[in-house]
């Protein structure tokens, strides 16, 4: 559905984004990750025909950005970084104007308009001047306007930027409901979003693709060792040599109380945590907890963090070596 | 005709927006006191004989004068407001061309200033219902004046394009417009051979065969031509984003 090929772009001296190169299958969600000034939104504004690339070739729906804008704007839906809308119009008039912009039909725009504001959550508002509105109302009037024409392919760029939590949760909520039929490329540097709408990531770093995986593969590729969290009721020097010498394990660590639970340690309650290689350790960790009379309270295998992750891929990148799609 | 939505998108902003309201009042207001000092100097000085000469073509002189004044602050938004708030990525964005938005814009302003100017016309009107002139010469005038302010908005158009600062585009255009007003004024400064040609340029000389009741078709293909001058450089201005560094 997205073929980006060789992409560069050049803003004077500034180079944005460097021969960056990607595909993604119809129906995809991808998440766009990296700290700010990366060349996200570079990359989106092409795709979205805003500006054509400096060199290299990027096409949407198999027409080219540049020669076939006309016809890729067709089947876009982009939502640009900065939330733009007339303040001095009010929520439908605007929607209105965008679908007559969009060429949605005159005798279904009616039924489209009410389709894409009830999707968005903009019943309640949909008389008043889009200047009165909120911040968060704006954000979905912004969504609102790329989802008018129901275009094949969704850019959005930062979208759930500046929302409260419960308005993320609804917008990663919708996008994940559009993607289910559609193509969505989404910007963000909030990894959790990544986690929870994406089904796969693409990093930009300095203009430039540091990995372009699914998010297990990710996991999977940068897990070099693995770690486990053992609470328990016992001695503590003496659970922590019967862990140490368990095969496999590398590093026994004190670890604090539980993040989940959120409580003080109780008294005679000792917790740790395991960093080992190979096989899975749980079983072997209980089963010597409770061979020697302890209580055994917890044994979680810790998942590395995105953020561990990202933090990760750019060290490396610094260090110099990539990771080859 | 995908200029439509555009059109109409902008005259709906200017139909609900206070500026226009104020400068369609400010304008309609200096017109009529225009007119009615123009009518007295008719009435002393001219002694009601020869009217184009004493009253059309001091009336329509004023007349470009008040669009001169009023037209670059309808203007300035056209591009410079859309810059500002962002919406012009918008536009970017949707199917249309920039030769559509443009169109749009130019034309939404030019029915704005019609409507204004149309207003204006109560006044001969009025003048009509007491003492009947020929309409031939107002006529002429009203063309010269809908020329004159086509140009105009297409010169603000070019430079709201150019910036997002909205006083910046109205500050250039008056700059621009005032230029070409005072360029043949003093006709010893510029020098006999060049006042021939530099007059051809002036967009106020060019107006003086109007106001005087005469239409001249090397002036309506000159007003014509002018405006889509502007309107190409406007059309320059919007693509430059393609190969210039707009972040």
């Amino acid at each position: 559905m997205i073929e980006v090929e060789n992409v560069t772009k050049r803003f004077g001296p500034i180079l944005a984004v460097d021969r960056i190169s990607f595909y993604v299958p119809r129906g995809e969600v991808v998440g766009f990750l990296g700290p700010n000034g990366a060349g996200k939104s570079t990359t989106m504004r092409i795709l979205a025909c805003f500006f054509p690339p400096t060199s290299g070739r990027a096409s949407v729906g198999g027409y080219d950005v540049v020669s076939q804008a006309l016809e890729v704007k067709r089947i876009v839906g982009y939502f640009p970084e900065r939330v733009s809308v007339y303040p001095d119009m009010p929520v439908r008039t605007f929607l209105d104007f965008v679908a007559e912009a969009k060429d949605v039909p005159r005798a279904v725009r009616k039924q489209e308009i009410g389709r894409v504001i009830e999707s968005c959550g903009l019943d309640a508002v949909e008389g008043r001047l889009i200047g009165h509105l909120s911040k968060g109302y704006r954000q979905r009037v912004g969504i609102a306007q790329a989802l008018i024409g129901t275009p094949r392919v969704l850019i959005l760029d930062e979208p759930t930027i500046g929302l409260d939590p419960e308005q993320v949760v609804e917008i990663r909520k919708l996008i994940r409901t559009l993607g289910a039929d559609r193509t969505v490329i989404l910007s963000t540097h909030i990894l959790s979003e990544v986690s929870s709408v994406c089904d796969r990531v693409i990093i930009i770093h300095r203009g430039r693709i540091l990995a372009s995986e699914s998010l297990a593969t990710l996991q999977a590729q940068l897990q070099r060792t693995r770690r486990v969290r053992v609470e328990a009721e016992g001695p503590e020097t003496q659970l922590r040599q019967v862990l140490a010498q368990l095969p496999g394990v590398i590093q026994v660590r004190r670890d604090g109380p539980s993040p989940v639970a959120g409580e003080a340690m109780q008294n005679g309650t000792v917790a740790a945590v395991v960093e080992y290689e190979g096989e899975d350790i749980r079983k072997a960790i209980s089963q010597a907890v409770l061979q020697r009379g302890w209580g055994l309270l917890e044994v979680r295998s810790l998942e590395p963090t995105l953020e561990d992750m990202y933090l990760q891929l750019i060290h490396d990148a610094e260090a110099g070596h990539t990771i080859e799609p | 005709m995908k200029f439509l939505c555009i059109f109409k998108k902008e005259l709906r902003l200017y139909f609900g927006s206070f500026i226009a309201y104020a400068l369609a009042a400010a304008f309609l207001l200096l017109a009529g006191y225009f007119f009615y000092t123009d009518m007295v100097f008719y009435d002393l000085f001219g002694d009601f004989v020869d009217i184009t000469t004493s009253l059309w073509n001091y009336y329509f002189l004023d007349l470009r004068f008040i669009s001169m004044l009023i037209l670059p602050l309808l203007t300035m938004r056209l591009f410079a407001e859309e810059k500002k708030l962002g919406t012009i990525e918008l536009l970017w964005t949707y199917p249309l061309t920039d030769p559509h938005i443009i169109l749009g814009k130019f034309l939404a302003c030019f029915v704005f200033f019609l409507a204004m100017v149309l207003c204006t016309a109560v006044y001969p009107v009025l003048l009509y219902t007491v003492h009947p002139f020929a309409w031939g010469p107002p006529l002429a005038g009203y063309l010269g004046v809908v020329l004159v302010g086509a140009t105009f908005i297409a010169c603000g158009t070019f430079f709201s394009s150019l910036t997002e600062n909205q006083v910046v585009s109205a500050m250039s255009t008056y700059g621009v417009l005032v230029f070409l007003w005072f360029l043949t004024w003093n006709e010893e400064a510029v020098g006999p051979q060049l006042i021939g040609v530099v007059s051809r340029f002036s967009l106020f000389d060019r107006f003086g065969d109007f106001a005087k009741g005469v239409i001249n078709t090397k002036d309506i293909a000159f007003f014509g031509l002018a405006t889509a001058f502007f309107l190409v450089l406007t059309l320059q201005s919007l693509e430059s984003r393609k190969w210039r560094g707009i972040r």
